[in-house]
């Protein structure tokens, strides 16, 4: 065992990653939580006071919480399911050979690595209801008659939102449906399709149940981010009109520095991780279950 | 009947022919799709303004003009924002990198339970919502004097990086075969040298892999550097083009706006375009050797 080597120093070898961690991760986190059981009084300065679980139980009858969290879930839905489909279908293309494949899975990873805030901008501009290239588009096709304020009503708006989160992060979701597909041994699909199967049937009964854990390590991440997702609202929408797309993350950063309603806020943030992780533990048991495929 | 047979003698070979120029045309769609929002910003950046406020719109500026462009230098300190990503994002990187390569040795060398343990709670800690860190972070910014200082980016992306960059650098340092490393120690070659000499060369491309997405990913973030730099002349560029979109969206020049878009992601378009392939693997190695 040559892991031995290693053991008297593998302590101060995590030294630096350990208190960087609890630096910027471990002790925010505690202070948050006991933010959250707060509450700030404005009266002489701000001044912190204990008191219990109040903030949280504010939430109950906030009606502005739970149009965040509806705005946050709608956002998170459909765009995951959206990037968890066109993602896989951009995996099986890549996959295939075809000449130039080197170049497009380049471009097709260029979304991925741009500033979310950014362009999330040149979306806006994309859609601006002027001016906006799409309102032209659709025009010169007949599609709509007058231009069409986008970002101006509150189902277009979030639509508009969940069009720039998916060509942001579907690249994220084919590159690990794309590392799934390639850990596939041929000869499992030359089996398969010696025995006659068509490449529909392959597709589906042999490819896809292959790549489902890779699909769900995907859901398990995109999920997560989708429920703090706070660049896009933020730069696209402001969360308007009218806190239509205002998402969780962008509340409690509101009730922080809008508001200065410090455990508020601390509250929101909690609760808001604490469903995000609701979310993901029905994930992580499905993926734990042996699939079918086997 | 005769005409039939030929037909299904020909009907494969067309049919693969198909296939494969439909592989091809969803090739161009999902290219087309991809970039079509970048190609938009750069049209915008080089369109002469009565261009850009047009309807119907104009798609092909001309004359082609390098004012907007030229107005970011002198109208907004664009070269700053630009500077001062480049500086948080590299020393981010530097940190995140040098702590990382640390921790990756220990975990590519621990017992097979203790190694899992730490790589699933590195994975759990990169899961964290952002906005969970970002008030106490800001507490304590404060509370060092730290506002509109670099290092208060700085250590905050090198933390939120490192499980990142501790899978990646894992990876790369397993497929160092274990002998190296105890002949070395036998010889009596100290702890960090073997790092130095023997992991960080046999694992460059993992490194550099690492190097990469960290970079990228200090210099893409927005709401720390949003909150922890308040003045002009400190704000990175993601913070300095979204304090722009805040205001009305009427106001915005955006010819400026467009030039100021694609001049901050360039850096980024030339890094994956020219490594897409190292950044992929790398990623996806970290991941499928679990």
């Amino acid at each position: 065992m040559s892991g031995a080597v290693w053991t008297r120093e593998r302590r101060w070898l995590l030294a630096p990653a350990a208190a960087l961690l609890l630096l910027v991760v471990a002790f925010p986190i505690a202070r948050l939580l006991a933010l959250s059981l707060c509450r700030t009084e404005l009266s002489h300065g701000i001044v912190l006071r204990f008191a219990g679980f109040e903030q949280h139980a504010r939430l109950w009858q906030d009606g502005r919480w739970w149009l965040a969290l509806r705005n946050t879930l709608v956002f998170g839905v459909c765009s995951v399911t959206a990037e968890l489909t066109l993602g896989t279908a951009f995996a099986l293309l890549l996959d295939r050979s075809f000449r130039g494949r080197r170049w497009a899975r380049a471009i097709v990873m260029v979304p991925w690595v741009l500033p979310s805030a950014v362009m999330a901008l040149a979306w806006a501009w994309i859609f601006n209801d002027s001016f906006g290239v799409l309102n032209d588009l659709l025009s010169r096709m007949g599609l709509v008659r007058g231009p069409v304020a986008w970002l101006g009503s509150p189902v277009t708006a979030m639509a508009a939102m969940i069009v720039a989160d998916v060509w942001k992060t579907t690249p994220f979701v084919a590159l690990v449906v794309l590392a799934g597909l390639q850990s596939i041994p041929s000869s499992v699909i030359e089996a398969a399709r010696v025995e006659g199967a068509t490449s529909a049937r392959i597709l589906w009964h042999v490819v896809l149940p292959l790549v489902r854990p890779a699909c769900l390590v995907a859901l398990a991440f995109r999920g997560l981010q989708a429920m703090g997702a706070f660049d896009v609202p933020y730069v696209m929408t402001g969360g308007g009109p009218g806190g239509s797309t205002e998402t969780i993350s962008l509340y409690a950063y509101r009730s922080f520095y809008r508001y200065l309603d410090f455990g508020y806020g601390a509250a929101i943030a909690v609760q808001g991780a604490l469903l995000a992780a609701l979310v993901l533990l029905p994930i992580i048991r499905f993926a734990r279950r042996p699939g079918g495929s086997r | 009947m005769r005409r039939a047979r030929a037909a299904s003698r020909i009907a494969p070979k067309l049919r693969a022919r198909t296939a494969r120029s439909l592989a091809v045309l969803a090739g161009a769609l999902v290219v087309a799709w991809s970039l079509a929002p970048a190609i938009w910003q750069i049209l915008t950046a080089l369109k002469p303004t009565d261009q850009i406020a047009h309807v119907p719109t104009v798609y092909l500026p001309h004359p082609l003009t390098w004012d907007h462009v030229a107005a970011l230098w002198t109208r907004k300190p664009f070269g700053r924002y630009l500077a001062n990503s480049a500086w948080v994002s590299a020393w981010a990187t530097v940190l995140c990198l040098a702590a990382g390569a640390l921790a990756a040795a220990a975990v590519a060398r621990a017992p097979g339970r203790a190694r899992a343990a730490l790589l699933i709670a590195l994975l759990v800690i990169s899961l964290f919502p952002p906005i969970l860190l970002l008030f106490p972070l800001y507490e304590m910014v404060r509370a060092l004097g730290w506002i509109n200082h670099p290092i208060a980016l700085i250590v905050p992306y090198a933390a939120l990086n490192l499980p990142l960059a501790v899978w990646v650098l894992e990876a790369g340092f397993r497929e160092i075969p274990a002998e190296l490393d105890d002949a070395a120690q036998l010889e009596g070659c100290p702890t960090l040298t073997r790092l130095w000499r023997i992991h960080l060369p046999l694992a460059a491309p993992s490194l550099a892999t690492a190097g990469m997405l960290v970079f990228i990913f200090s210099w893409n973030e927005l709401m720390l550097a949003l909150t922890f730099m308040t003045r002009d002349g400190s704000k990175t560029v993601t913070a300095g083009i979204a304090s722009v979109g805040g205001a009305s969206l009427y106001e915005i020049p955006w010819g400026q706006l467009s030039a100021a878009i694609v001049i901050a992601t360039l850096p980024l378009l030339a890094l994956i375009l020219l490594f897409e392939g190292r950044i992929t693997s790398g990623l996806t190695r970290g991941a499928v050797s679990e």
